[in-house]
């Protein structure tokens, strides 16, 4: 990969997918396959409605902790460009929450890669949901498959 | 030595705080746990052993042996839950 073509932000916007995908593929044809993943905002979960969310975020190690996992899919597959955009603030049910894209020669990198950096994201960067549900506000647990889908990675 | 301590989320609510300087003897993270635990009240019950939380020194997510340095920046916050 380029050194800087890595693409890493934390903002309250949104994003548009399309032109996230566009720009990793702008004036290059040496790119075979994008493989990009997308988090919404749900309206429901654990058995109640959600009407809106408030992500947290610890400024400064975010941002690292997210270079850090791309650096990691990075030494682990042969990839041409990674973009990872993570919203903090209020978001309401259908607003995009997360976009992982990652592209390289051919598809099997890009697949693995970008699936790895979202298992690796839900486990080890500084995020916090809040949710706004009809019993009030509450904080998002941490899910036990969250850390099995991070674990997987790890097996030989 | 003195640390710059930070609590985020879950944990900043229940303590009523963000971020507090801190005189630490002791040189690994269980120390400082070890410390804030002996406050008693909400520290004492959510830094208990089996409660689930998680410590960075110099934000890097850390194990509880972990050395901690003089000046560092150390941030104790629960399970991570974005994306």
């Amino acid at each position: 990969m380029k050194p800087g073509s890595m693409k890493i932000r934390v903002q309250s916007e949104p994003f548009d997918l399309g032109a996230e995908v566009n720009a990793m593929s702008h004036g290059r044809t040496d790119i075979g396959a994008i493989a990009s993943f997308v988090g919404l905002a749900r309206d429901h979960n654990d058995g109640s409605g959600v009407s809106a969310m408030t992500l947290e975020h610890y400024p400064g190690m975010t941002e690292k902790a997210l270079a850090t996992l791309a650096d990691e899919a990075c030494a682990r597959w042969t990839l041409l460009d990674v973009t990872v955009i993570h919203r903090v603030g209020r978001l309401l049910p259908g607003d995009p929450i997360v976009l992982v894209a990652v592209a390289s020669s051919h598809r099997g990198d890009a697949f693995a890669a970008c699936e790895f950096i979202m298992d690796a994201l839900k486990t080890r960067a500084p995020f916090w949901k809040k949710e706004d549900t009809p019993q009030g506000e509450r904080w998002v647990d941490a899910r036990a498959s969250d850390d099995t889908a991070a674990a997987r990675w790890n097996a030989p | 030595m003195t640390l710059r301590v930070l609590y985020f989320a879950r944990l900043r609510e229940r303590f009523g705080v963000a971020e507090e300087p801190i005189e630490l003897a002791g040189g690994c993270v269980a120390d400082l746990i070890a410390l804030l635990q002996a406050r008693g009240g909400v520290w004492a019950e959510e830094l208990a052993a089996g409660r689930a939380f998680r410590v960075a020194v110099n934000q890097d997510i850390v194990a509880l042996d972990a050395a901690i340095p003089d000046q560092a920046e150390v941030a104790i916050f629960p399970p991570v839950t974005g994306g």
